[in-house]
């Protein structure tokens, strides 16, 4: 089975690498009100149904893909 | 001292506090026991390359297992930069540290202010002294839990070098016997170096890891 993690920065946490993007793409004319940079975590897992392997990629994410002071993470199975 | 795959400054550290009459003991990471310490350094550098979040990894390894239950027994642990770093994914010490606002990687002497002079780690100094140390980090800006008591603040920046909350610069434990800073106080204990100040806080550790043993026998 096939997840993907996303973590962000969460609300309210200054994210300078955010504003640096999203100050140049206003400098090559895109109207960008807010960018946020956050990262991408693909895996691969052994798991008997989609919700199992859901529920093993939160704890994944609780323990060590994320910190939850400082980020939220979103889990998808893709199948 | 704790010597993780991608540390650099425990050989410093290491230097430090054998001029100091410590008696340092390096301890690969792999190990799950550690030997009879008094005291536990976690030095800086770029532990399992900084992967994921910095500290992210070598929270799981085996010796920071170790120096868990050291630490919560009540031992005397102290982090520099990256060790501050892993002590915070530890949960050791509250908060987080994030890239620098300037998003550059700052090197050079900062000032700070001491905050507490009744810690194991700042008893050479007084409340309020004024100190040089370098900081040399891409990813120092503390972030503190919205409740952390501001007595556990003990060291402060003059001039902020990386956007940190309130100028945070170190922090202890509610209980002041685990602290991390991002400065260098290792690089710091020679006039030759640029600052002796460094050599003050490691000499209070070693003060306070000795009258700990004085007093247990």
């Amino acid at each position: 089975m096939r997840a993907t993690v996303l973590v962000r920065p969460k609300a309210g946490i200054l994210d300078p690498q955010g504003e640096a993007v999203g100050s140049a793409l206003g400098h090559l004319g895109f109207d960008v009100q807010d960018a946020r940079i956050g990262k991408v975590i693909d895996l691969e897992l052994e798991a008997a149904d989609a919700a199992t392997a859901k529920a093993e990629v939160e704890r994944m994410c609780e323990r060590l893909l994320a910190n939850p002071l400082i980020e939220s993470y979103e889990v998808e199975i893709v199948g | 001292m704790i010597t993780y795959p991608g540390s650099q400054d425990d050989r410093d550290a290491l230097w430090a506090l054998g001029a100091l009459d410590a008696e340092p003991v390096p301890v690969w990471h792999d190990e799950s026991e550690l030997p009879d310490l008094d005291a536990v350094v976690l030095p800086g550098g770029f532990s399992y390359g900084d992967y994921l979040r910095c500290g992210a990894i070598a929270r799981f390894s085996r010796a920071t297992a170790a120096v868990r239950r050291f630490a919560t027994a009540g031992g005397l642990v102290l982090g520099i930069c990256n060790g501050f770093q892993i002590l915070c994914e530890a949960g050791l010490l509250p908060g987080a540290l994030l890239r620098n606002e300037s998003l550059r990687f700052v090197c050079r002497d900062v000032r700070l202010t001491v905050g507490r002079d009744d810690l194991p780690f700042t008893a050479r100094y007084a409340s309020g002294q004024q100190i040089v140390l370098p900081v040399k980090h891409g990813d120092g800006r503390y972030l503190p839990p919205p409740n952390l008591d501001p007595a556990q603040v003990a060291l402060r920046y003059v001039d902020n070098p990386n956007g940190s909350v309130d100028e945070i610069a170190g922090v202890c434990n509610e209980a002041g016997t685990v602290m991390g800073l991002m400065p260098h106080p290792e690089h710091a204990v020679d006039p030759l170096l640029g600052s002796d100040d460094g050599a003050l806080l490691l000499a209070s550790l070693v003060d306070a890891a000795r009258e700990r043993v004085l007093a247990a026998t």
